[in-house]
């Protein structure tokens, strides 16, 4: 379970350019639920996440995660237990490494032993998980990861996410840059993976209408606070009008021209 | 003579891994090397005038190198410095350090009392000429050490650090601290640099508080040299290039020594040759980058493969 409690974050805290990008921010996630985030550019959806993966600075508010305060962990550390797929794909994996390296890095998190990194049966197990991507890498295993396409890549670091089975996988538009097979590819993949581990994850979308069908739970932000959230049978009676008219409400009955970027 | 250039490039080829491990692997531009490697002649050296035994004397010349790049890293992390600034800090200072360890001499003798060179010289018993015995082994010494460090960077601990210089983002996504990671990279870096240090003052038969300037390009060249000599991505074989190449640029600055009056070189003129070496060697390499490209795309114009899927798609 993820719980945030009051928190702010701000940029540049204490000078004339002071800008809250977190306004008292609170939100409870039960274990299991997918929750999406949706909001314009600034809003502060990326930011959320950051709060949550320890990347950012707390200027006040408190991130628990499983019952226990995460707030002061450095990012690796709480990485033990927060899952992340940017947008990037080359960002979550390391390039000059073998697919083999890379997910055996993911699937011994946290430990740093003078012991082989991969052993015979790590790597069959790493094989068999490969394989179950369908994307042919488990013929690759030896061979680096920049020679892998950027849906490939993106596949990797998602299934890296998921063999460390965090308590929470956050997803940061993680399909935005690729080409629309891919991100095809990859959005099913992640609806298999977070089903198959019953992952806890909250995902940043601009896509409104899957945010509405994959998602158990609908945020809206805006200037840095949630202004709405849908689950259940409010979520379920909303279509992509009824968002877009929601989020018109939320900025004060003015929709702009970035309305249209939502859809 | 080739002994003499077999053994020089073996124990010079240390420090170059050791380049190799910051610059390459951590991508960490680390000028410690510069102050590390004196710094571990003149530990190892005044433990050998002091008598220690050979093993200890080495060891040692390796923990003082390390203790120089734990001293960067604290700079570096401490502080927020780049790392170019923070190692030169570190060599800057170590200089009065290895005055001091010197006994208060810029320079060390250590011709009457050598135990690493006698060791090495007799280690085959009398019927073996001292110069081979000798090499054969730094020879065995330099591949126990390359395997010791192959198999370090399959360890859990050497892939985060091999991941760490590629895309500090990925190893903190899966829970390993980026901060401890380099310290270990970098005090492994300067170690080598420090017992290479060791080694040439005993190959030398003197320490000397001069003897660090500069082996950073050296070391460089060495690494380049290497890479030219045979591309690869695995990391046994980049570590046993990097002695390759630091054995041919021995060879190369030897025939300078040797040879260059014929061109008008004097041994003045040698630093000037192992910059130019440098440069050859990074414009060799992107040369060679670009060939390569180039025959990428005849084949992808041809039809035969397309270079989206094959390779360098996503990067």
């Amino acid at each position: 379970m993820i719980r945030l409690e009051g928190v702010e974050v701000a940029f540049g805290l204490g000078t004339q350019d002071e800008r809250r990008v977190l306004r008292g921010v609170e939100l409870e996630v039960p274990k299991g639920q997918r929750v999406s985030v949706i909001g314009s550019n600034g809003a502060g959806k990326t930011t959320l996440l950051n709060a949550v993966a320890g990347s950012v600075r707390l200027a006040a508010g408190r991130v628990l995660i499983d019952g226990s305060d995460r707030s002061g962990e450095p990012e690796w550390m709480r990485s033990r237990c927060v899952g992340r797929v940017r947008q990037d794909p080359l960002a979550g994996t390391a390039g000059e490494m073998s697919v083999l390296d890379n997910l055996a890095m993911a699937s011994r998190k946290g430990r740093r032993r003078l012991l082989p990194a991969v052993t015979p049966r790590l790597r069959r197990e790493l094989a068999e998980r490969v394989a179950e991507l369908g994307m042919g890498l488990e013929e690759r295993l030896r061979e680096n990861v920049n020679r892998l396409s950027g849906g490939q890549r993106q596949a990797l670091t998602l299934l890296m996410a998921a063999l460390a089975r965090p308590a929470v996988l956050l997803l940061d538009e993680h399909t935005a840059a690729l080409d629309p097979r891919n991100a095809r590819i990859v959005t099913e993949l992640t609806r298999r993976l977070v089903a198959e581990h019953g992952l806890t994850s909250i995902a940043v979308t601009h896509d409104m209408g899957r945010a509405l069908e994959e998602a158990d739970r609908l945020l809206m932000m805006h200037e840095g606070r949630i202004v709405a959230d849908l689950q259940g049978a409010a979520k379920e009676g909303m279509d992509v009008e009824g968002l877009v008219a929601l989020f018109g409400e939320a900025r004060g009955g003015r929709l702009e021209e970035d309305g249209a970027l939502l859809r | 003579m080739i002994e003499g250039i077999l053994i020089e490039g073996l124990v010079y080829g240390i420090m170059a891994l050791g380049v190799f491990i910051a610059f390459r692997v951590l991508d960490f531009a680390d000028l410690t090397v510069e102050g590390s490697f004196p710094f571990g002649a003149a530990a190892g050296g005044a433990l050998l005038a002091g008598g220690a035994a050979a093993p200890a004397a080495l060891l040692a010349a390796f923990a003082a190198g390390a203790l120089a790049g734990c001293a960067t890293s604290a700079i570096h992390h401490g502080f927020k410095v780049p790392p170019l600034l923070a190692g030169i800090v570190t060599m800057t200072g170590l200089y009065s350090v290895d005055l001091r360890l010197l006994g208060g001499r810029a320079n060390l003798p250590l011709i009457t009392f050598n135990p690493v060179m006698r060791g090495s010289e007799a280690w085959l018993g009398p019927g073996v000429p001292p110069v081979l015995a000798s090499a054969a082994a730094f020879g065995l010494g330099a591949l126990a050490l390359v395997l010791a460090l192959d198999l370090f960077f399959h360890t859990e601990l050497g892939i985060a650090i091999g991941a760490l210089g590629d895309n500090e983002t990925s190893v903190v996504s899966v829970g390993a601290d980026p901060t401890a990671l380099r310290s270990i990279g970098i005090a492994l870096a300067n170690g080598l640099a420090g017992l290479s240090g060791a080694l040439a003052a005993s190959y030398q038969g003197f320490a000397d508080v001069n003897f660090g300037s500069g082996v950073i390009a050296a070391g460089l060249a060495s690494v380049m040299l290497g890479e030219l000599l045979l591309p690869s991505s695995r990391i046994g074989v980049q570590l046993l290039r990097v002695l390759a190449g630091s054995v041919l640029f021995r060879a190369i600055m030897y025939a300078g020594r040797s040879w260059g009056y014929l061109a008008g070189i004097t041994p003045n003129d040698l630093r000037l040759l192992n910059a130019l070496l440098v440069v050859a060697a990074l414009a060799a390499s992107r040369g060679r980058a670009r060939l390569s490209r180039d025959a990428a795309l005849r084949r992808a114009k041809r039809g035969r493969g397309s270079p989206a899927r094959g390779g360098g798609g996503a990067s």
